[in-house]
């Protein structure tokens, strides 16, 4: 069965993304440890650790593509998953703090000696272990996906409506984070980390790590994506996309499915969020912010929904220009690049990167296809005018 | 304890000296000659002064004590003339009241011990008292009542004997009985007497003076109980009238910003991402009002929120317009594509604001007629809120009337309803939805005046309010009106009532929670289309 999924998930393009990906994963690491600093071929440690944040983007990007590109949801409060699963990872790099702290509490983190806790609250309780936390980064955010679609779903609740509620829910989460008293240290978030699996989280050695860790989580996440959209349960994924009610008359439980997908795509961003927050060393409420969402999925749209591959490289694009352009002169004027992408891809490049260039691509291809058979053809001496059509 | 008792004394003695003054007119001369004594300079002198000023019952008494009690009050040891520094700077002579060019250089600030000011307290407390003007008697008699001190019961009680006005009359019978209360030899049925008093106040420092009360017999304790019961009962439901004026006014802004958003969903079905930006740039529209009226005709800052009305329902109208012939239009049918859109627009537009006006709060002031208070019973209602609650129901109500009355109106009504058909009826539902656009954005735009009167003026404004209003459409519904007037009310009330129980946060934390639940029973909100506009 699994073999047979993957072969048939796998076609050209998609194999030559996860190449691309792979060899990412392992030369910049390589490249940032093996050669000499100076050399030109040595990617710097800044830059890997940015590689780093663009993989996790690309994973949260594919995981809302999943759900829009594929089923039509468009959640404005992915970041929300993200996010939650951003925390599960700081609560356990919190504990490994130990007593290392500036107040040099064994069991207490900083902020809540500060905030004067009497004890741990029972949700930090075994998140000293890296395998509860990691358990937590997929069951957190999906466990919270899963009540929420099942409330959304169950009731029919889509479109637009279906937007502001995952919009509502993020905003929800965004001011519950920033209480002190909610106990994951209130506006300052979670940081001060020191080190994940006893290695330091500033080494170079565990950037490089965490970086190959983070293409290995991409090409997984876009594996189980391709062999979801592939399978039959995708061909339905889309029947929901494209008419909703048919699907549910032709005798589908259009919500399990539902259900399902977002879930899953819930996982995924917990994951990716995971990934990410030892890279960056923070994780604090303004993740939750509402506009975080949205912009996660302007890189789908850049990239081009129900593509994957465009997902990813909307994640990737957008954000190296946020990098290039929020760091240089032009600074003020990112806002308005940022709402100029918004409006233009929606307006003339709704299909995105991808999209439009597999329009452009695959009938040349087919043409291309079509002559060179004719010709093969001619040249066995039998002459078939119409084949072109 | 001696120095308790000589103080009580003195301070007794000097009310009888105020009780006197109000029986006996101000005879000519004793007012300067006691204020020549200031120039004394001797402690003993400077108190015999006090005490003749404060009874003299000259208008100057009054100034020339609260000089004294801020080292302000200044004399001429030569002379023997007395002189005070006002605020501003000018110098008039303590004794006739004329102004002086020159302070003389030998002059110097009458001194104080902490005897005497505790003398110059009591004597100002006494001239507030019986201050000519009713207001300042009301306040001063507030404060006796909280401070229930003694000594001042002798002339509380001969104020209240001469008191005409019914408010300062009322003021003085709270103060005497406060003062009655905890007066240790003071009788239980003068008690029982002051205790009613109180509890007809029935406020919150009435609750605190009682729940203070401590040592007395058994029926005074008993009625104190019982009157606390009685209060906290009165309390409650003025409380509870306070979180439903908050929640009505909370209500009335929601309303105002999300109305034009309910417009826009019900009749296109387009979520106007960019909305809270229109509310943003009335706002402003407001502040480039009030700036070119500050610069170039001050005369007119009461009217600017009325001349600001107009111009931001026509510059939000305007650009709302361009907004839909240039963007929204090629994207009908696509409704998540029209929210990034928006969504992109309102970045483009907030930035726009930043760079235009700068990134921190701008100033917009209130119209005299909107600034100040009321009180209400025991709850306080600020003018600005009331008249944003008006303002709201008054467009609320020509919204409606437009709706049901012209033939705009009864376009939009019949593109809401059913978009094709109305086509195929000959409306051009194109020019319907420009217009409706325009008027949701007008009406964002009005908003933004109303909320720059309680709010800051910043870029950011429209983002705070943009989810609100949100939550407010999807609980009322969309295509009626009347759901958005309920919805925005029930959540503005809800909200108020749940924060004092909550804390602010968790209220609306537990707000969004319920309108998620809410939508499970009614996925359409409150007043939803029935019929087959649904599936549209």
């Amino acid at each position: 069965m699994t073999p047979h999924l993957l072969t048939r998930s796998l076609d050209r393009s998609a194999t030559l993304f996860l190449i691309v990906v792979a060899a990412c994963g392992m030369l910049i690491p390589l490249s940032n440890l093996l050669l000499p600093a100076g050399s030109i071929l040595q990617v710097p440690t800044y830059l890997v650790a940015l590689f780093g944040k663009y993989a996790c983007y690309a994973v949260l990007a594919l995981s809302i593509d999943l759900i829009w590109g594929y089923c039509g949801i468009l959640s404005l409060g992915h970041g929300a998953f993200f996010a939650l699963g951003g925390y599960a990872m700081g609560m356990y790099l919190m504990r490994q703090i130990g007593s290392r702290g500036v107040y040099g509490n064994p069991i207490l983190p900083d902020f809540m000696v500060f905030l004067n806790y009497p004890k741990l609250p029972w949700y930090w309780h075994g998140f000293d272990m890296f395998w509860f936390a990691a358990l937590m980064v997929i069951l957190a955010p999906g466990l919270l996906a899963f009540c929420f679609g099942w409330l959304a779903f169950r009731s029919r609740v889509t479109g637009v409506y279906l937007s502001i509620i995952t919009q509502a829910m993020t905003y929800a989460l965004l001011l519950a984070f920033f209480r002190n008293d909610f106990g994951f240290g209130g506006n300052n978030g979670l940081t001060d980390f020191k080190d994940i699996l006893g290695f330091n989280v500033q080494a170079d050695g565990t950037r490089a790590a965490l970086l190959a860790l983070s293409c290995l989580a991409l090409m997984i996440a876009f594996l189980i994506c391709r062999a979801v959209v592939t399978s039959k349960l995708g061909k339905v994924l889309i029947a929901v996309r494209d008419a909703e009610s048919r699907t549910r008359f032709l005798g589908y439980r259009v919500e399990s499915y539902k259900l399902f997908v977002f879930t899953l795509s819930a996982c995924m961003a917990g994951v990716a969020g995971a990934l990410y927050v030892p890279q960056v060393g923070i994780i604090n409420p303004s993740e939750f912010a509402p506009g975080n969402s949205i912009e996660a999925v302007i890189w789908v749209a850049v990239g081009g929904r129900g593509t994957l591959i465009g997902a990813a490289l909307g994640a990737v694009v957008v954000n190296y220009a946020k990098t290039y352009f929020t760091s240089g002169p032009l600074a003020p004027y990112w806002l308005f690049m940022l709402g100029a992408m918004f409006i233009l891809v929606t307006l003339l490049l709704p299909k995105g990167i991808v999209g439009t260039f597999n329009a452009w691509w695959e009938p040349w291809k087919a043409s291309r296809l079509t002559a060179s058979a004719e010709s093969a053809a001619r040249e066995d001496g039998i002459s078939e005018p119409h084949m072109a059509e | 304890m001696v120095a308790n008792v000589f103080e009580r004394l003195r301070s007794l003695v000097l009310s009888a000296f105020l009780i006197v003054c109000l029986s006996l007119p101000a005879f000519a001369g004793a007012f300067e000659d006691a204020v020549a004594k200031f120039a004394n300079d001797e402690f003993s002198d400077t108190e015999e002064a006090i005490g003749a000023v404060a009874v003299s019952g000259n208008p100057l008494a009054f100034p020339v004590i609260s000089a004294l009690q801020d080292g302000r009050l200044w004399a001429d040891p030569d002379t023997k003339k007395v002189f005070i520094t006002q605020d501003d700077g000018k110098i008039i002579d303590a004794a006739s009241g004329t102004a002086v060019d020159k302070m003389p250089d030998n002059a110097a600030a009458v001194r104080l011990n902490n005897r005497l000011r505790r003398s110059v307290e009591a004597a100002l407390g006494g001239l507030t008292l019986l201050s000519p003007d009713p207001a300042k008697r009301i306040s001063a008699a507030q404060s006796v009542f909280k401070s229930h001190e003694e000594s001042a019961l002798p002339v509380v009680e001969g104020a209240l004997a001469k008191e005409t006005n019914k408010g300062a009359k009322a003021a003085f019978t709270e103060a005497r009985a406060a003062i009655l209360l905890y007066k240790s030899d003071a009788s239980d049925t003068e008690k029982l007497e002051a205790i009613a008093t109180i509890k007809a106040r029935g406020d919150q420092e009435a609750m605190a003076l009682l729940t203070g009360l401590a040592d007395q017999s058994p029926l005074v304790t008993k009625a104190a109980a019982s009157a606390i019961a009685s209060i906290q009962s009165t309390l409650a439901v003025w409380s509870a009238v306070q979180n439903a004026w908050y929640g009505l006014s909370l209500g009335s802004v929601l309303l105002l910003a999300a109305i034009g958003l309910a417009i826009t969903f019900g009749v296109m079905g387009v979520i106007n991402m960019a909305h809270g930006e229109m509310v943003m740039l009335g706002a402003y529209t407001t502040f480039v009002v009030q700036e070119i009226i500050r610069t170039s005709y001050p005369g007119l800052f009461d009217y600017s929120l009325l001349i600001a009305v107009p111009l931001a329902f026509l510059v939000a109208g305007a650009i709302g317009v361009v907004i839909e012939r240039t963007i929204i239009r090629f994207l009908y049918g696509r409704p998540l594509e029209t929210l990034l859109a928006t969504w992109g627009l309102s970045l483009v537009l907030q930035q726009a604001v930043r760079t235009a006006f700068g990134p921190t709060n701008r100033e917009v002031g209130n119209p005299s007629w909107m600034s100040g208070a009321f009180e209400l019973g025991q709850i306080t209602i600020t003018y600005n809120r009331l008249w944003i609650l008006c303002f709201t129901l008054a467009v609320f109500a020509i919204l409606l009337a437009m709706l049901r009355y012209t033939a705009l109106g009864l376009e939009m009504r019949a593109v809401t309803q059913n978009r094709r058909m109305a086509a195929s009826m000959g409306i051009a539902t194109s020019r319907v939805d420009a217009l409706t656009f325009g008027l949701g954005s007008g009406i964002a735009g009005i908003a933004g005046v109303a909320l720059s009167q309680i709010d800051n003026v910043s870029p950011n404004l429209g983002q705070s309010y943009i989810i609100d209003s949100f939550m407010v459409v999807v609980f009322g519904g969309v295509g009626n009106l009347w759901g958005t007037l309920v919805g925005a009310f029930t959540l503005g009330i809800a909200n108020k009532f749940l924060e004092p129980v909550a804390g602010a946060v968790l209220g609306k934390i537990a707000i969004l929670v319920l309108i998620i639940l809410f939508i499970q029973k009614r996925p359409r909100g409150l007043f939803a289309l029935k019929g087959r506009a649904v599936e549209a």
